[in-house]
């Protein structure tokens, strides 16, 4: 068994292997692998008994569940108009700066990630990104500055 | 001014929610859910359907299992009050749970929170795990858990909502059936904002006629709204229905206010002309709560094409009057913009959004009319130069 099946059969012991389970595992295997390869999308269909285009078609649904590599890190920059009107372009600037990659872009040791997400629901603390789980609102290129170089020293 | 804004707290004050849990539990299902009805207690997760309802109809249906979810998708633009009443009182919202389930005849319920919302998950998981011992006490059978989202706004409709939750893709059903009939894998469901939940919670306590006495006739009670925008005052207030937008500016305004937009990205933008005469309610405009406000230093152009990016990015594809609609709408405004299409290009583009109001499968490309209208009606010359 390869380290994917693994962790695949892992989760769907723990989260059972009905339709209903589908997307805790998909969850799970993002929020480990920071994507869902082909590898896993296989893994998963056949731990479910579903077919593969089922699991691609699911998962390539939902913008969260990335099926292209991603960094450890994924910064998502809210972009939807309150967020916009209060200057998330110069937040996506500075941390493009600071990790020299564009929107879209992971870096080449794949610790980051940096994209644009809708409405992150912080409207009145804009502009506001998160990183993996972790919510930071009312950013300023400053605190921007010193909340990545927290992240770049961490392993 | 007639009359000054209401703040009020039933939503955000700490209460006894077990004792009005307990005290509730002792009254017939029946009994309750008119009580719900007789407040006018109105959805605020944006269409406003009577809750009252909503529960009478699962209830009365027949089924070997019953679902009670709770929609705490939150992806409307301009709308965050309910991370905060989740923060706040997450009690007070699996108490509005657990009293639909006694209703309606459940014994599960779901809270679906949007993946953006996942910092939440170890609070709302502790809060869970206490109160389902406090429900052992009151000898209630249910019991709670969260499915989380994965981005994507379209599953805050109920049906994509449900579709997520069975592990597919969230494109929304065709209504009817409604969920009340074959929700949650095709058993009886009744889906509920988080607001509703504790707002039917606190009809328990208050009575239907002490929350019928605030409001008007067509909106009842008070709502919460998530305050954003060019205001000095951004936050989170919960205030009576029934205020004008004139009201409404006037307390949060920064002086230079020259639009509302009232409802979110699939609301409806008001002018400055149009604040004294707009109420801010079911028989005005509704509203899920999202309020932003845009000062006159803003381009209503950008405001519009944010609208319709987002849209765009967010149809779920099913249709094609919403999928293409959105598209055709977004590029048409860049093309006048630009200069690329004459001025009378709008007419044509609004003719494209009327069709989509009525061919669209789901409220989202049937709502997508609303910004665009409203913003394109009452800022001509800004989409255009
Ligand atoms: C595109 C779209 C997105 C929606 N998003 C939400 C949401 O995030 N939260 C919510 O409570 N209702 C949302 N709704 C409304 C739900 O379909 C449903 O009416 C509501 O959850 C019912 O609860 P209520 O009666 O308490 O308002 C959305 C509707 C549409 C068409
Ligand atoms: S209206 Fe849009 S979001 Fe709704 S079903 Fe059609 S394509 Fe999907």
């Amino acid at each position: 068994m390869t380290r994917i099946e693994e962790l695949v059969k892992e989760q769907a012991e723990k989260h059972g292997r009905q339709r209903t389970s589908l997307m805790p595992i998909l969850q799970a295997v993002v929020s480990s692998e920071r994507y869902l390869s082909e590898d896993a999308m296989v893994a998963i269909a056949n731990e479910l008994d579903l077919s593969t285009a089922d699991v691609y078609g699911t998962a390539s649904f939902y913008t969260f569940l990335d099926t292209v590599p991603r960094g450890k890190y994924i910064i998502r920059v809210c972009k939807t108009i309150t967020c916009h009107m209060k200057g998330k372009d110069e937040i996506i600037k500075t941390i493009s700066d600071m990790l020299k990659i564009k929107l879209g872009e992971t870096t080449n040791d794949r610790k980051f990630s940096l994209l644009q997400a809708n409405c992150l629901g912080w409207c009145h603390k804009g502009p506001v990104m998160l990183i993996n789980d972790e919510v930071y609102p009312e950013v300023t290129p400053e605190k921007v500055t010193e909340i990545i170089g927290k992240y770049l020293k961490k392993s | 001014m007639e009359k000054q804004i209401k703040k009020v707290d039933l939503i955000f004050g700490k209460v006894d929610y077990l004792d009005i849990l307990e005290k509730s539990l002792k009254r017939t299902r029946d009994e309750l859910i008119l009580d719900v009805i007789d407040s006018g207690l109105r959805g605020r997760g944006g269409a406003g359907f009577p809750t009252g309802l909503k529960w009478k109809f699962a209830k009365n249906e027949e089924a070997d299992q019953k679902y009670v979810i709770c929609n705490a998708d939150e992806g409307e633009p301009g709308t965050f009050k309910d991370r905060e009443i989740l923060t706040e009182v997450p009690e007070k919202v699996l108490a509005g749970m657990a009293l639909c389930g006694y209703c309606i005849g459940a014994t599960e319920g779901y809270i679906y929170l949007r993946g953006e919302y996942n910092f939440l998950i170890p609070s709302l998981n502790k809060a869970i795990e206490d109160f389902h011992k406090k429900l052992k006490e009151l000898k209630l059978d249910f019991t709670i858990r969260i499915c989380s989202g994965s981005g994507a706004y379209v599953c805050g409709e109920e049906t994509a909502l449900m579709e997520s939750m069975e592990g597919k893709r969230g494109e929304p059903r065709n209504k009817p059936p409604f969920p009340t009939s074959q929700g949650y894998l095709g058993k009886p469901t009744s889906v509920n904002n988080v607001e509703t939940l504790v707002f039917a919670l606190m009809i328990g306590r208050e009575g239907p006629t002490k929350f019928k006495e605030m409001g008007t006739f067509d909106s009842r009670g008070s709502k919460v709204f998530s305050v954003s925008g060019d205001t000095p005052n951004p936050g989170i207030y919960e205030l009576e229905l029934g205020m004008t937008l004139e009201q409404f500016v006037e307390e949060f305004g920064d002086g230079d206010t020259k639009a509302v937009q009232v409802g979110g990205a699939s609301g409806f933008c008001v002018s400055r002309k149009e604040f004294k005469n707009t109420v801010i309610g079911f028989e005005g405009i509704p509203t899920g709560g999202s309020m932003m406000l845009f000062n006159s230093s803003r381009s209503m152009f950008n405001i519009l094409n944010d609208y319709l990016e987002f849209f765009e990015e967010e149809s779920c594809g099913q249709c094609s009057p919403c999928r293409v609609g959105c598209q055709q709408l977004l590029k048409g405004i860049e093309a006048v913009k630009k200069g690329i299409k004459p001025p009378k290009y709008l007419e044509e583009l609004q003719k494209l959004s009327d069709t989509m109001r009525i061919a669209s499968k789901c409220g989202l490309g049937q709502s997508v009319p609303n910004p665009f209208n409203s913003i394109v009606n009452n800022f001509r010359e800004e989409i255009i130069y």
